[in-house]
């Protein structure tokens, strides 16, 4: 029987390690960590896996030469093909600097969704120059504005 | 060009803009005709959504001319008149390909922040701030509209500009709340607020078949409109017991759907509104969801509440007991509109949805910041203030 002081430090342990994954998810990562399935990035494409050569991926991912490794499997449900790309030298970053845009993976991150939209549309999106008027210098516009051009690099994981 | 932009909270503008141009081969620009306020440019107004920047043109629901196409249009030509749909979306990711439009992957250049704030980016929407994207609004001469052969659909001869324009969010908002929240012969569907998307809802339920609509707003102006233009019945929650009067309109039962087309500066009498008022002034809450509640404790056992009206972020008091214990589904979208526009435009030619009483003040460019406050207000009977770039 599992006792009230035992239960507590479990869940105070287990707290713990959920606030430090997001600040820091090399703290908590596996012992082989860099090796199986740490710090893949993955999106699914609609598009059948042959679709997508590993050898010859997608220009903004091919840039990234050498410094990647990619992995195509089919999604489940016929929901299309999962694209899983990787930095070799790489682990991620800890929440903010995902989330402004600024890790280490942020460049990979933006390269696998215009890979994506390369295969699924044909183009990548644009939006400027968009037409807009005279743009004042306000703390906060200037927080947006800086988080908007990090934006396409940011993200979850 | 002249453009209406948001200039800083509860401040808009009249500005001169720079042209849009071809970005992509799959754009065109339409030179706008017409282009509605909505109740949701309110939240970005308010400063509720803080994704905006001083200078953003504002306008999602809008209709005009194709001035430019792109390499890549197939579907339309110079000189086509045509409405265009307020979320831009690719037409070829999973999520389109299931008719959820509004979830497309490829919509939104800056998928950042939505990620960061829902878990999820969704796609993007026309002058609805750098988290949906970063677009240009309509409320201009020109706008560009990428995706256009998936987000434009040609008007047919017949239907004017003003019954046309609201196909492009109003009408496929509340077509999407009816459809998704499994609207169907012999429903009682109860629909929080009169404005264009309450309406619109409130019509898409009759026509898919419910047997008893019933619309809830407090404004004389939008019931009489609703009883009028729509075909529903009306309740003033300022005058009656709402939840006493569903349960005797349905047999006891209560609705078997409930529509929330409000959103997240909802109104209510009483004490309800001041407390969540100043939650929402102190960032304790973002959003007001006093109509949700409502409609969650009116509902029927098992039945269906749909949130349609637009919310942000995190809400207070959300009655999630009676949510479970009554086997309630809870369900929510922007709207998908690629997949109904084209049966609204084929009903809006056979005369099926009207939507021009609407637009009770039609006005030019430079009326900007008047058109908004009176639709903010509610003055002089405005349901929707409307700009038209060339007067």
């Amino acid at each position: 029987m599992i006792s009230t002081g035992e239960n507590a430090v479990r869940a105070g342990g287990s707290l713990l390690r959920r606030v430090r994954s997001a600040l820091d998810p090399l703290t908590t990562l596996p012992a082989h960590r860099g090796q199986a399935d740490s710090g893949w990035l993955a999106v699914t494409i609609l598009c059948e896996p042959q679709d997508i050569d590993r050898d010859n991926l997608p220009e903004p991912l091919a840039e990234l030469g050498d410094r990647i490794e990619a992995r195509v499997h089919a999604a489940a449900g016929d929901k299309g093909t999962e694209l899983r790309v990787r930095l070799r030298e790489s682990s991620p970053g800890p929440a903010p600097g995902r989330f402004s845009g600024t890790d280490s993976q942020s460049d990979l991150r933006s390269a696998l969704r215009r890979a994506k939209q390369l295969i699924e549309v044909g183009e990548v999106l644009k939006v400027d120059p968009t037409p807009h008027g005279e743009r004042a210098s306000t703390p906060g516009g200037l927080l947006l504005e800086a988080w908007t051009r990090t934006a396409p690099k940011a993200g979850l994981r | 060009m002249k453009a209406v932009t948001w200039r800083g909270v509860n401040e808009i503008g009249v500005e001169d803009v720079p042209e849009p141009t071809i970005l992509n081969e799959h754009d065109i620009i339409v030179e706008v005709g017409l282009s509605a306020t909505c109740g949701s440019d309110l939240h970005l107004v308010g400063g509720y959504i803080p994704a905006m920047r001083a200078g953003d043109v504002l306008g999602h629901e809008f209709m005009g001319t194709v001035a430019e196409i792109g390499a890549g249009v197939r579907k339309h030509h110079v000189g086509d008149r045509v409405v265009v749909v307020s979320f831009t979306s690719c037409g070829q990711c999973w999520y389109c390909k299931q008719g959820l439009w509004s979830l497309c992957d490829n919509g939104n250049p800056n998928p950042g922040i939505t990620e960061a704030l829902w878990g999820q980016a969704i796609g993007g929407c026309y002058g609805y701030s750098h988290a949906l994207g970063g677009y240009a609004g309509s409320h201009a001469a020109f706008i560009r509209v990428p995706y256009a052969d998936q987000g434009a659909f040609t008007i047919p001869d017949g239907v004017s500009d003003e019954r046309a324009l609201f196909a492009s969010d109003a009408a496929p908002t509340g077509w999407t709340g009816a459809h998704q929240a499994g609207v169907g012969p012999g429903d009682v569907v109860a629909v929080w607020g009169a404005g264009g998307v309450g309406q619109m809802a409130a019509r898409a339920a009759l026509l898919m078949g419910a047997d008893r609509v019933v619309v809830i707003d407090r404004f004389d102006n939008r019931l009489e409109q609703v009883r009028t233009h729509i075909g529903a019945e009306t309740l003033d929650y300022e005058d009656v017991d709402v939840a006493a009067e569903l349960r005797e309109m349905s047999g006891g039962r209560g609705p078997d759907v409930c529509i929330e087309a409000v959103g997240m500066e909802a109104h209510t009498p009483g004490a309800q509104h001041v407390y969540d008022q100043v939650k929402q002034q102190m960032r304790l809450q973002t959003d007001r969801p006093a109509a949700v509640r409502d409609a969650i404790y009116a509902c029927r056992k098992g039945g269906t509440v749909f949130t349609l009206g637009v919310f942000a972020g995190l809400v207070d008091k959300f009655p999630l007991g009676a949510v479970m214990n009554k086997g309630l589904t809870l369900r929510g979208a922007q709207q998908h509109g690629h997949r109904y526009i084209p049966e609204i435009l084929e009903r809006m030619s056979r005369d099926e949805v009207t939507t021009e009483h609407l637009a009770t003040h039609v006005m030019s460019i430079d009326e900007g910041p008047k058109g908004y406050q009176m639709f903010k207000d509610k003055e002089d009977g405005c349901v929707r203030a409307v700009f038209r770039p060339a007067s």
